[in-house]
């Protein structure tokens, strides 16, 4: 009977998601441990509130970084610079505001175009660098993570910048329907890069690089300009990701803005079932890995773990989601099936012998 | 002579893979001092019952006996350790690790404070030593040599892990003349250190000239065990297909273009003086819709070269490249591809199949490079062109979605060369098309080459196998030493000979023509 299913269409959910949501559920059921009220949804001033709807809001710019990163991991690079990236997106964007007291709508949209457009250097930076230098991705990135926290500092003369600018700050913290909006848009930014990969060859050329690049150009491709795109679209993202972040506080910091977020785009990734190597990519799991990192932070918040506990804690999640999915764990069970299997069968042929 | 023991004893070997049996009951036994080949064509089982009994695939029933001992291989570390070794189709060594570091992986020579590296480097200097590679620095980068001498370096690791069974997967598949008749006398060595040597090869030649025994498989099936000195050949390939040498002989005759058929058309590839410095020195060459260019040459005697110059994947230093009378840069292969030359690479596992993408995007990648990635071939375009290529070149896949790692080397080369007709190339370049592929597939692909040309393309066939050079080409271009020596009609009186004194002599004397 299953064979059938399979047969029309594949199984709805892949495993590896499969199991991504049941780590998501477990988290959830974790919390509700501690406290039942983890699931309250209440609904005040025209907006849904409570801890399950401040995570799908904070996991706006994880959602952001994470697609990012799973492209640039595809063509097997790595991206190190999007925290920075993000430090820079709010730098210029609160820069901006602040320096012309822009409190309208329209100087909220002029400074996310600002900011997205410096992103958008940032990543056309490393992109000539990997792809055309064909410097390592690792150390490229490397250096702008370092670097993008000095622009950072530079554009906001060493200060923490704030802005006053009700629709900026509206992108992360307003409501449409109910939903945070952070939500909503993050989501649909998510499905125009789902879009502009699957509908259109983009995505196959990024696997087809990431599994061999010279094949790749053997058959045509031109992977140069590829590994360009990807580190270009992270890094607009990331710009993105500083957008959500910033909005939500009206101010950036640049050494504390999107710190340590690189490390998290990765884990979202690796949880979500991209392989380091490269080549095929999923993002349905960067998205609900960017969720579950978005739950884990307001599940140590919920738990109640110290701040110095919080690192271990999160790396004992994720080590627990990585086994979860490992071949290690899928090949045992396979094992441990089929072993009953075939001392069912055994105890089925020994019973036909009797009779 | 050998009646003795078996030192290997497989019984009722069989492996299941989701929806095929791979091996069905398959026996196979390996006696020391023989070499013993395993015949059949592809997809009969050759590679996994060696992986079987390397403990890459765990069996699902049957016994495994290495010298007398139940075996239960959990791994390829456990067969090493019952004294299997194995040298892989593709040299699987650590190309950026030294030819010694290669040589004792695993067997590293020890002192107190760890690895000796200098005892380790004489005995691997010893180990090369016997096989007559004495003259190798044991320190040079593994990548430092050319294939061939890697194989034989893989082959010399074998006497440092004091192997009782040696496996070698088609080892013959990248090597020269000279390079296979060292191998032998490697082969012949071992055996009469009482080595017992599985041997892979699709070169039937190879097989009768070094093995004593051979068993044959067909569709996961044992076909029966034969010494080789009671059974022709014609007997054995009937054996491996399946049916009579009837539909095999067709292809032999009536192959041979004559040159009427062409000589009017005109040149679809004019290059003049095409060259690169340390690669190739300049050539002419020009090739006329509907015939086939051979390019017959030693290894290194530049065919792929000057491939690689007409695809554009290198950028030759000189000459002119015209296509139907236009002049062109050729200076990538998306430029050679959107022109209508299309190049099958030689290196099919680095340069061609991409492993972890299906059949159905390995087949349209190259027609969706050309079409560029804001063009996307609709899905329905796509399946129409798999079930195309797929009915018309006979391939066997489960399905269009499987990874193209898993199917065998024949039909991953038949995938690309669907890849390359679906661009539907006016000049297809066809770099090795029948290496490591058994002869039933390879007399297809072959039969598919000349009915293309029949249709109109222009055809650049590469191989190092002559016979077959002078079987389907209709003009013969000859390389020797990274240089064009000669240009010769395929009349139906040329032969292989003639090409080898060519490239002897260097050059068409007059005693020649």
């Amino acid at each position: 009977m299953s064979s059938e299913k399979k047969k029309r269409g594949g199984p709805a959910i892949p495993k590896r998601l499969l199991l991504t949501i049941i780590a998501l559920v477990l988290l959830i059921i974790i919390d509700v441990i501690k406290d039942p009220s983890f699931l309250h949804i209440g609904y005040v001033n025209g907006g849904l509130n409570g801890p399950l709807i401040d995570v799908i809001r904070d996991s706006a710019p994880f959602l952001m970084i994470a697609v990012g990163m799973t492209l640039v991991i595809s063509t097997s690079g790595i991206d190190l610079s999007v925290g920075a990236s993000m430090a820079v997106a709010g730098a210029v964007a609160m820069q901006f505001m602040h320096n012309t007291n822009g409190t309208g709508l329209g100087s909220a949209l002029l400074a996310i175009v600002l900011a997205l457009g410096v992103c958008a250097l940032i990543g056309a930076w490393n992109g000539l660098l990997v792809s055309g230098l064909g410097l390592q991705p690792f150390i490229t990135t490397l250096i702008m993570m370092l670097a993008g926290r000095g622009i950072a500092k530079t554009i906001t003369s060493g200060e923490n910048t704030s802005a006053v600018n009700s629709a900026f700050s509206w992108i992360d913290t307003g409501y449409v329907l109910g939903i945070p909006f952070a939500f909503i848009l993050a989501t649909l930014i998510v499905l125009a890069v789902a879009a502009l990969m699957r509908k259109t060859a983009l995505g196959m050329m990024i696997e087809s690089v990431g599994v061999n690049p010279e094949a790749s150009r053997m058959g045509g491709l031109k992977p140069k300009r590829v590994i360009f795109s990807v580190y270009l679209i992270s890094a607009i993202l990331a710009g993105m990701a500083g957008v959500f972040t910033t909005g939500n506080v009206m101010r950036v910091t640049p050494s504390q803005t999107g710190l340590s977020y690189e490390m998290d785009a990765v884990l979202a990734v690796v949880i979500g079932g991209t392989s380091l190597l490269g080549g095929k990519f999923s993002l349905s799991g960067a998205y609900l890995g960017a969720m579950i990192i978005s739950l884990l932070e307001k599940t140590i918040v919920w738990l109640g773990i110290s701040n110095a506990a919080t690192p271990a804690f999160k790396a004992i999640i994720v080590i627990a989601i990585c086994v979860l999915q490992s071949n290690f764990f899928t090949n045992a069970l396979k094992k441990m099936r089929s072993k009953k299997q075939s001392k069912a069968a055994m105890t089925a042929a020994r019973e036909g012998a009797a009779a | 002579m050998a009646e003795t023991k078996p030192i290997v004893d497989m019984e009722g070997i069989t492996i299941t893979f989701p929806g095929v049996k791979a091996l069905d009951g398959v026996s196979f036994k390996m006696y020391p001092g023989e070499v013993h080949s395993l015949m059949g064509e592809n997809g009969a089982g050759k590679s996994t019952l060696i992986k079987a009994l390397t403990g890459v695939y765990t069996i699902d029933d049957g016994s495994i006996k290495v010298g007398g001992v139940e075996q239960r291989f959990a791994g390829t570390g456990d067969a090493e350790r019952a004294g299997i070794s194995t040298v892989y189709q593709e040299v699987n060594l650590a190309t950026n690790l030294s030819i010694g570091e290669n040589l004792m992986l695993g067997h590293e020579k020890r002192n107190k404070l760890g690895i000796d590296w200098k005892a380790s480097h004489e005995v691997a200097h010893e180990a090369l030593e016997q096989v007559g590679l004495g003259y190798l620095d044991t320190h040079a980068l593994l990548s430092s040599i050319s294939i061939a001498m890697q194989q034989l370096v893989a082959i010399a690791r074998a006497s440092v892990v004091k192997a009782k069974v040696l496996i070698l997967d088609e080892p013959t598949s990248s090597l020269d003349e000279n390079e296979v008749q060292r191998l032998f006398d490697i082969i012949r060595k071992l055996k009469s250190e009482g080595v017992a040597i599985l041997f892979v090869s699709h070169f039937l030649d190879q097989v009768y000239e070094i093995s004593d025994r051979m068993t044959v498989l067909r569709n996961g099936k044992f076909v029966g065990e034969y010494l080789v000195k009671d059974t022709p050949r014609e007997q054995t390939i009937s054996l491996m297909i399946g049916k009579s040498m009837e539909s095999l002989s067709d292809l032999e005759g009536g192959v041979k273009q004559t040159l009427d058929e062409y000589k009017n058309h005109k040149p679809v590839l004019e290059v003049t003086q095409i060259g690169r410095r340390g690669e190739i020195q300049p050539v002419d060459l020009t090739i006329r819709p509907g015939e086939i260019l051979g390019f017959a040459g030693l290894l290194g005697s530049g065919r792929t070269e000057l491939a690689r110059l007409l695809f554009g994947a290198d950028k030759p230093d000189t000459g002119t490249y015209k296509l139907e009378g236009n002049t062109l840069t050729v200076s990538s292969p998306y430029i050679a591809l959107k022109n209508g030359v299309a190049y099958s690479t030689e290196d099919r596992r680095d340069e061609g199949i991409l492993s972890e993408l299906s059949v159905r995007e390995n087949m349209i990648l190259a027609l969706q490079a050309i079409r560029g990635w804001a063009h996307p071939i609709s899905r329905k375009e796509q399946e129409e062109i798999c079930a195309t290529y797929i009915k018309a070149l006979s391939i066997k896949t489960p399905s269009t979605e499987t990874p193209i790692k898993s199917l065998s080397g024949g039909n991953q080369q038949k995938v690309l060369l669907a890849r390359w007709l679906a661009t539907s190339p006016k000049v297809l370049i066809l770099d090795e098309p029948t290496r490591g592929i058994d002869i039933g597939a390879k007399s297809e692909i072959q039969e598919t080459i000349v009915q293309l040309a029949r249709q109109g393309k222009a055809i650049v066939f590469i191989s190092s196998e002559l016979s077959e050079v002078v079987r389907i080409s209709s003009r013969v271009l000859i390389l020797k030493d990274r240089k064009k020596v000669a240009e010769v009609e395929n009349t139906p009186d040329f032969t292989q000979g003639n090409i080898v004194k060519i490239i002897a002599q260097g050059g068409v004397n007059e005693n020649v023509k």
